[in-house]
């Protein structure tokens, strides 16, 4: 039995903003596999909920005339994976979402509401930093759009206001076009698990050898999801090898501050960041076209 | 035979795949109302003042009770059976509410509301304070000086066991080497699908009537009863079907509190359901333990001297307590013989999660020590380790000292040899010589000996069944079906001894004390052996009934006659006589002789016999990131003749896969300054999915244990006992390092990895 407010469907993002404004307190809700957690632990005991769940305007994949993916937030994780767009590509994003819960969450969960929840463990998040996302919001004063390294604030907080809705993740050609990536869902179990470690490298491979361009990112090495700039210099038109793969690695470790904490010690998280970062770009670089 | 031996379907198979299989919460009724237990929030401490009218006052509740309010009789939980020799009691330490805090969690007060979330936000409206002690979390702390007493005049300790056969300094000796280790188990939970649940209700006439998710209904009824200081007739306890147990529902839970809160209701129905939070931490789990070991060996790789110690954490409360530990020493002494052997186990109380049995009564534990230890000393004396294990195994005809059981049938070594096959042991061995780089290959083994029941304690075991007119019987019994499959195999038993099809037994699942006859429940891996025997005993009953009605039917010779698949049959050639049906028919309504035939059989079983077996494993263990792989793993039993083929594999993949955790990643973390759980919850506590478990070998070596009922032994829990200790040896095997502490997950590999200059 949950212990929740009124519920109230939206028909329309137009509705679902009109129903934030009039019910000051009340919680946007998608697949609710976030929220209804909350609301069990007694974090959002009685919130009343607007529900966007599977509002058609928000849900599916497209590709705007420059190019640019917009993702609707709706999508479950499944349909994402699924999604022919997405495929074609950004493979690699959809690599990572399937890593998500298991088969029951992905059906329901969504993207927006992996990115919206704020915690750094979001396997969707960490790609969508390397992939430079944008986020499109709308509320009763119009739109606009955040990058999504402003978005994340902190450890379960971004930057929505009350009526905020998040309506579109958008990609563009140029962070997307020729790239290869991978990422690495480090749990403890094989499903079912959050990440105790998130990693994804995208790259862009010139003459089969050169990373013309890195892109580290991680979940959970710090309180949101973060890009490694100090580690993708050191690779940055270089030309693929061993030594580079180790100093990659190294790099890595600079950026990067955990704590121990009784899920994982600082020193085994360490050397999770140096071991992730190594495995994911030699992945990335294959993906991406590179051969050594 | 016709009926044992094959894979006859589950009886409840169908009810469950559809859905119509009824648990406790299944047969909830409209007016129930809920209670909710208030927990204490401190590990250690005592109700300074409790103030609960903010609750009472809210709307929908209906009762507020706390500690003041109950009976001040001290009760055990430990799902025993009742001992009239009061020093072999269970220790009663229980109230159904307390004032004094013995672990994070205990019980201080109980909401009734009328549905859940009402009995929530009750909880949240009682206010208390506390003086609150020192948190007492470890062994250590609970044993040193000014230590506050979780129970007054004990010193914080339970129990303490020591024995010790044949000379012990003497083959000390006497040794070539001696080898010494400590060893150190984990916390872990049962886990089952369905959480702790009940309902109670008092009937017109006062009864009460608990319908629980129990492995023991007929201890419940006692337990209730002692608790409440009421007459045991006055309780009745329903026990429908149960989503597992693993030994967790061998204990009086929650049961007395939920009887004692219908009490006061005017006869509205209670329910008491623990979330998963709750049956993670309040319920029970199981002991960690801390062992130190010292074995003496010859040059040849005889042992001659084995010493043990073992220490236990057990919580709050007694529960189960000392009984666990008591049992690790047993089942240390019957696998490998030695000249001398010695024995001491210690119990103590700590102000965290309460222990009590799950699923192979503290073997997982001490076979964890005792097998890594086996390894190690093998490979320090330069010697096989399964031909040094295989040198010191136990043989037919060997006497347990102290229990004098008798094993009576031993397929170890064939299960060792067809377990090395099924790996290709030593095909892989040469391969996996020399390896580099950071992903290391391993093999490694362990064996185990295991009893069918627990005599000599006390073993008593009853079943019922009743002839139909149309030749079919109701069987009846005491043991529970708590997804192990029992019912099915009882049911395969009683139509072997009775000769009739096994689809003419119609087995009644439910246990219901008024009707139900007397058994002490499902545990300890008895029902196959135990509850086997009453049901074959009753079996053979009906059956010389039948034979005798069908020989004053007809005047044949009553030795020249059988009953085969539902026919009296001449016995020598097979010709049938007539239907059992006939004879059925006979017995309801010839109006001169008229008498239905029944069975109504109890059993005293005052014998024991030795399960064996063994994993074998392979691994890769990815170094850098400390994650183990397991490759193919076999888990071999010899239990005697096993009843149903399917049924035994369903067991073994179950036990294997609870292993696993136990091996890997499992644990129940507390905070280290608070005894608060941390992990308590599916999310953080790390039982294994689906994707975790690799595909599990098994395989029977069927010996013909001669006590059994048609030669068959225990087979419940040992398949949770050796993957454990295997994994840890295949883990050295791959690496070079030994880990000697459970769980061996990914921090504690790179931990160890690292300092061993592997990473
Ligand atoms: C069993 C289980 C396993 C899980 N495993 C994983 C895992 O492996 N990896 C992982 O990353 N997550 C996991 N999760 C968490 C969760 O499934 C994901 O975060 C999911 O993406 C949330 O999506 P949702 O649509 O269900 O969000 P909801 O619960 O509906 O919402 C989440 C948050 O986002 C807000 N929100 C949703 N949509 C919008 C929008 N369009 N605009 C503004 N705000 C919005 C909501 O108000 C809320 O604060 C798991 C959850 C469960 C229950």
């Amino acid at each position: 039995m949950f212990d929740t407010g009124n519920i109230f469907e939206a028909h329309s993002v137009k509705e679902a903003i009109e129903l934030l404004r009039s019910n000051p307190g009340a919680k946007l809700i998608c697949g609710g596999t976030d929220v209804l957690i909350q609301v069990r632990e007694g974090r959002l005991a009685g919130v009343d909920l607007v529900s966007i769940h599977q509002l058609p305007e928000l849900t599916g994949v497209t590709m705007e005339a420059d190019g640019t993916i917009v993702i609707g937030p709706a999508t479950s994780f499944t349909h994402l994976a699924k999604d022919p767009l997405i495929k074609k590509h950004l493979p690699f994003l959809g690599q990572a979402v399937e890593l998500v819960g298991g088969p029951q969450v992905r059906n329901v969960g969504t993207i927006g509401g992996n990115v919206c929840n704020g915690a750094t463990s979001a396997d969707s998040a960490s790609t969508l930093f390397a992939l430079n996302a944008k986020l499109r919001i709308a509320n009763s004063r119009g739109e606009r759009v955040v990058p999504i390294q402003e978005f994340y604030l902190g450890p379960g907080k971004v930057a929505l206001g009350q009526d905020d809705i998040l309506t579109a993740i958008l990609i563009s050609r140029e962070d997307y076009e020729g790239f290869g990536g991978y990422y690495i869902k480090y749990a403890m179990r094989k499903a079912m698990d959050i990440a105790t470690l998130g990693c994804v490298v995208l790259c862009k491979v010139k003459d089969k050898k050169i990373l013309e361009d890195v892109r580290l990112a991680f979940g959970v090495a710090a309180p949101t999801p973060i890009r490694v700039p100090a580690a993708e210099a050191v690779a940055k038109g270089q030309v693929f090898s061993e030594e580079l793969v180790e100093q990659f690695g190294k790099a890595a470790l600079t950026e990067v501050n955990p704590r121990t904490s009784w899920r994982a010690s600082r020193e085994f998280r360490l050397q999770l960041v140096e071991e992730l970062s190594k495995r994911a770009l030699r992945q990335a670089f294959s993906n991406a076209g590179g051969e050594c | 035979m016709h009926t044992v031996g094959t894979k006859v379907q589950r009886v409840d198979a169908v009810a469950k795949v559809r859905g119509q299989a009824k648990y406790v919460d299944d047969l909830s009724t409209e007016n129930m109302l809920v209670a909710k237990v208030f927990r204490s929030t401190v590990a250690n401490g005592w109700v300074k003042s409790i103030d609960v009218s903010k609750a009472k006052a809210l709307p929908g509740v209906e009762l507020v009770v706390t500690y003041e309010d109950v009976p001040r009789i001290p009760f055990t939980t430990a799902g025993h059976p009742w001992s009239l020799d009061p020093e072999k009691q269970d220790v009663a330490d229980r109230l159904l509410l307390t004032q004094r805090i013995r672990f994070y969690g205990d019980e201080i007060a109980a909401v009734v509301a009328v549905d859940e979330l009402t009995a929530k936000k009750a909880l949240e409206l009682i206010e208390v304070e506390y003086e609150e002690y020192e948190p007492i979390l470890t062994v250590e702390d609970a044993l040193k000086e000014g230590a506050t007493e979780l129970h007054e005049g004990t010193g914080n300790i339970l129990k303490k066991t020591e024995w010790q056969v044949g000379d012990l300094e003497a083959a000390f000796a006497k040794a070539d080497c001696v080898f010494e280790d400590e060893f150190v188990t984990s916390r872990v939970q049962h886990c089952h699908l369905e959480n702790q649940i009940s309902f109670a209700y008092q009937e017109s006439d006062g009864r009460i009537v608990v319908v629980s998710s129990t492995q023991i209904p007929h201890i419940v009824r006692r337990v209730v009863a002692q608790a409440l200081g009421i007459p045991w007739g006055k309780v009745k306890v329903i026990k429908p079907y149960i989503g597992g147990g693993f030994g967790n529902r061998q204990d009086v839970v929650q049961e007395p509190l939920n009887a004692f809160l219908a009490t006061l209701t005017g006869g509205r129905p209670v329910k008491l359901e623990y979330s998963r939070e709750e049956n993670f931490t309040t319920t029970r789990t199981r002991h960690p333990i801390h062992f130190k070991i010292r074995t003496g060996v010859m040059k040849d790789g005889t042992i001659v001297a084995r010493d043990l110690e073992a220490i236990s954490p057990i919580g709050g409360y007694a529960s189960h307590g000392h009984a666990i530990v008591a049992n690790a020493g047993t089942k240390y002494r019957s696998l490998y013989s030695q000249e001398a052997i010695r024995y001491k186990g210690t119990t103590v109380y700590t102000t965290t999660p309460v222990t009590g049995a799950m699923r192979a009564y503290g073997i997982p534990q001490v076979k964890f020590a005792l097998e890594s230890h086996i390894e190690d000393i093998a490979r320090a004396i330069g010697m096989d380790p399964i031909a040094f294990r295989e040198k010191n195994l136990v043989k037919e005809g060997w006497v347990d000292p102290i229990s004098g059981n008798r094993v009576n049938s031993n397929g170890i070594r064939e299960c060792i040899k067809r377990g090395r096959e099924l790996i290709r042991w030593d095909e892989k061995k040469a391969q996996l010589k020399n390896q580099t780089g950071p992903k290391r290959r391993g093999l490694g083994m362990a064996c185990f000996s295991y009893n069918s029941g627990t005599y000599p304690l006390f073993e008593i075991a009853g079943a019922r069944i009743v002839l139909n007119q149309d030749g079919s019987v109701q069987l009846q019994i005491g043991a529970t079906e708590i997804g192990q499959g029992a019912d099915t195999t009882l049911g395969q038993i009683a139509a072997e001894a009775m000769g009739i099809p096994f689809d003419k037994v119609h087995v009644i699942s439910t246990q219901d004390t008024d009707v139900t006859p007397f058994d002490t429940g499902a545990y300890a891996s008895r029902q196959t052996y135990v509850s086997g025997m009453a049901v074959k005993k009753a079996g053979e009953e009906v059956k010389a009934k039948i034979l005798e009605r069908a020989h004053r039917m007809t005047d044949i010779p009553l030795q020249a006659l059988d009953v085969v698949n539902g026919w009296v049959v001449w016995a020598h050639s097979g010709e049938q006589v007539m239907s059992v049906e006939e004879v059925a028919m006979d017995s309801y309504y010839n109006e001169l002789t008229a008498a239905p035939i029944t069975a109504d059989v109890s059993n005293n079983c005052r014998v024991n016999s030795f399960s064996f077996g063994c994993t074998f494993v392979e691994v890769e263990v990815d170094m850098p990131l400390g994650k183990v792989e397991i490759l193919e793993i076999y888990n071999v039993h010899d239990s005697g003749k096993i009843v149903n083929p399917l049924l035994a594999e369903g067991q073994v993949h179950g036990g294997v896969s609870m292993g696993i955790g136990y091996a890997l990643s499992e644990q129940l973390l507390l905070d280290q300054k608070t005894g608060r759980p941390l992990n308590g919850n599916l999310l953080d506590y790390k039982l294994g999915t689906i994707m975790d478990t690799p595909d599990i070998g098994v395989a029977f070596v069927e010996t013909y244990e001669p006590t059994g009922p048609f030669g068959a032994k225990a087979l419940g829990e040992p398949p949770a006992i050796t993957p454990a200790p295997a994994i840890r040896n295949a883990i050295l095997d791959a690496t070079g390092v030994k880990f000697n502490e459970l769980p061996m997950n990914p921090q504690r590999l790179v931990e160890k990895f690292k300092a061993a200059g592997l990473i």
